[in-house]
């Protein structure tokens, strides 16, 4: 009788799961993400809960950041427009299986590109930004480096590749640390600031906001090794189409400050007598159809929401206030792993 | 006459039940021949390989042994291992808070029913996750860092990281002593489980006697572990994370305000004329307590009991927002990353549901006995 309750129960389960996704079962190949979010009317992108700089509400509710603008480049591309985009708060547990279940269309929030998640079920398409993990510990402690930090309580987040860059630094060093987990951002300070924990770590761009934000602390900063992670917004497994349709929405923003475009001089640049620009804006046509998508779609993320360098400035640069240098995050030219490639 | 019988129990008693059987049978099938295609369309396979691989991502706590080279099987055994704890924990002393509560309630004294009622209704009626909330906030907000701890008791210090407490270890080969003392317990709680209370504490005495005898002939001496503090914490003793301490207070004190209700109305649904009846035989108030209340009262009892255990178990699963790694929540981590959320949901709801289901099937036999029962 237990077995056959067990079996029910089971059964129910699976039905449940199956009946998360309303999406119908349709064929691949001909590109359904992009047919759906036309038919929708807007793009749905998983968001940070409160990532500062790059996914965050602000007081007035409007979404600001440089993931955000990343969604909205991506909005732009299949629909036109900047505010066709839907922001779906998402832990960082809970944002991969987001994704494989269709509950949103892409993922651009602060996901570190890695092996086993690329091989579990989705597609990373290009970085938006190269960051790496760190530990802030308060200045009164002395700790410079990493040997400092031997024996003490770090707050770490989990359903982050932080916690296993964290257990890394440990069992690579030989140093003990304490590490006290939490599911989400808030917690997370909150516990680190009602000091809970010596050292918080976590991405070195969160760590810059959160200092910025607590300006009458003093904290340090230390890199817990010289690995980079690039984040990378991602998209699910089977869609070819809707993967090179984000791959080059974000190269839009990074071709555009290569090219010297910007927001305020996109119109003039339509009368280019340069070739490249001429087709990048669309005036010369043929790459927007190749995606499916209106030849001046690249005229478009650049009018409505910029070159990479503005995102940039105004999400994570000077304008921010958070003043996160470009660090990794230039151009390729200017000695950045940034690398825009050629819309032909 | 029988055979006649037999047929109609085949018309009347099988045949809806094999019909009911193939119904949902049939539903099972299509559900999961939805499943899979919907599964498969989305390229995603049902495969639980990924549990031998190395699980990298640290616990901040674990019962169990585990590191993070540990496998991912192996992390989920740690959070099945740290869920039990915390069940136990709160299943056991909510329900001994949960007596004096019910007695407070079903006293004559006026103080004691409105305290003990009060308690039960704020407990009852506010939300666990804000419970847990603000008893980790309490805890890790009011207490001072390691710095200043506190130290109630020499050897004791308390602070914002945890509870440490000095503790002692036995120096020498200590396992025959070990094995003494074992057994002197097991003979000592069947002594007491059958109410031989005196040959009990002969039992003991004599057990006592031969531990001093043992200690001494094996040469074994104490040495204790006083917490002191290093660079950022304290090291050494025994320690209880605020994060637990979080969860078992803020569950036990929730659990308590319903076990105190269970109780409570366990006794009260026994009738007052078992009290007039027993008293009329001669026996005295204790003595009806013990023999005619409480095990009519406890055969009321279980089956909210094992609801209440089993929501106890289901409510553990909050933990994750006090930062305690229990099974849900290392599941959620191993979730995001290897990407395999079907299998790990699938085996999380499985490990849940055979706990419920072995709290019932132990509820449902000591049901059976609680006839037979006298305390």
């Amino acid at each position: 009788m237990t077995a056959a309750r067990a079996l029910l129960t089971l059964a129910g389960l699976v039905a449940s799961l199956s009946a998360c996704s309303e999406r119908p079962a349709v064929p691949t190949a001909s590109g359904p993400t992009l047919a759906e979010v036309r038919a929708r009317g807007f793009v749905r992108c998983g968001a940070g809960k409160d990532t500062t700089g790059f996914s965050a509400p602000d007081a007035h509710g409007h979404w600001g950041g440089l993931d955000v603008d990343t969604c909205r480049a991506i909005a732009v591309a299949a629909l036109g427009s900047r505010d066709k985009a839907e922001f779906v708060p998402l832990t960082g547990q809970q944002r991969i299986t987001a994704l494989l279940t269709g509950e949103i269309d892409v993922l651009p929030r602060t996901t570190t590109w890695t092996l086993q998640r690329d091989a579990g079920g989705i597609n990373f398409t290009i970085p938006n930004y190269y960051d790496y993990t760190a530990f802030m510990i308060g200045a009164e402690s002395g700790a410079k480096t990493l040997r400092d930090l031997d024996g003490a309580t770090v707050c770490v987040q989990t359903g982050s590749l932080t916690e296993i860059v964290f257990a890394d630094v440990a069992r690579r060093t030989r140093i003990v640390l304490h590490p006290v987990i939490f599911d989400n951002v808030q917690s997370t300070r909150q516990a680190f600031l009602a000091g809970r924990c010596d050292a918080l770590a976590t991405d070195q761009s969160a760590l810059v906001a959160l200092r910025a934000m607590k300006p009458s602390h003093h904290f340090t900063i230390i890199p817990a090794s010289d690995d980079i992670a690039p984040l990378t917004p991602a998209v699910r497994h089977g869609d070819d189409q809707w993967f090179d349709i984000v791959k080059f929405s974000i190269e839009a923003m990074l071709v555009a400050e290569h090219l010297g475009i910007t927001r305020a001089n996109v119109e003039a640049k339509r009368q280019s007598r340069d070739p490249i620009i001429r087709r990048f804006l669309g005036v010369e046509p043929g790459n927007g159809r190749a995606l499916g998508l209106r030849d001046d779609f690249a005229y478009q993320i650049v009018r409505q929401v910029g070159n990479y360098a503005e995102v940039y400035d105004i999400n994570l640069g000077a304008a921010s206030g958070l003043n996160i240098p470009r660090g990794p995050n230039r151009l390729r030219r200017d000695g950045g792993l940034m690398v825009p490639i050629g819309f032909y | 006459m029988r055979r006649q019988l037999a047929s109609r129990d085949l018309l009347r008693w099988w045949l809806p039940q094999a019909l009911f059987a193939l119904a949902v049978a049939v539903v099972g099938a299509i559900t999961m021949f939805v499943a899979a295609q919907n599964l498969s369309v989305r390229g995603i396979v049902l495969d639980f390989d990924f549990l031998s691989s190395t699980a990298r991502f640290p616990l901040s706590e674990s019962v169990l042994a585990y590191s993070p080279s540990s496998t991912f099987a192996r992390a989920l055994v740690a959070g099945l291992g740290n869920t039990v704890l915390l069940a136990l924990v709160v299943s056991v002393f909510s329900t001994l808070l949960g007596i004096p509560l019910a007695l407070a309630r079903r006293s004559s004294h006026p103080l004691a029913i409105g305290t003990a009622g009060t308690f039960i209704d704020a407990v009852r009626n506010t939300p666990l996750v804000v419970q847990l909330l603000f008893w980790y906030g309490v805890l890790t907000v009011t207490l001072p860092p390691p710095g200043n701890a506190l130290q109630p008791i020499p050897g004791i210090f308390l602070n914002d990281r945890g509870l440490y407490i000095t503790s002692f270890g036995i120096t020498g080969t200590a396992l025959p002593l070990f094995l003494v003392a074992m057994g002197g317990l097991l003979v000592v709680a069947v002594l007491a489980w059958r109410g031989r209370l005196h040959q009990a504490s002969v039992v003991t005495l004599a057990g006592v006697i031969a531990a001093s005898v043992l200690w001494l002939s094996l040469g074994l001496g104490i040495a204790p572990d006083v917490p002191h503090l290093d660079r950022y914490n304290f090291v050494g003793g025994v320690s209880l994370t605020p994060e637990f301490a979080a969860v078992a207070l803020g569950s036990i004190l929730y659990a308590s305000g319903f076990a105190a209700e269970i109780i409570r109305a366990g006794i009260a649904a026994v009738p007052a004329g078992q009290w007039d009846a027993c008293r009329a035989m001669g026996l005295s108030e204790r003595q009806c307590l013990r023999l005619v209340i409480v095990p009519q009262a406890l055969r009321v009892m279980v089956p909210p009991m094992t609801n209440q255990f089993a929501a106890i178990l289901k409510n553990s699963t909050l933990a994750l927002v006090v930062g305690y790694p229990d099974l849900n929540s290392i599941a959620n981590t191993t979730m995001n990353h290897t990407g395999h959320a079907l299998e790990c949901v699938a085996l999380v709801a499985l490990i849940y549901f055979t706990l419920a289901a072995m709290i019932s099937l132990g509820m449902a036999l000591l049901e059976r006995r609680s006839g037979r029962w006298a305390l």
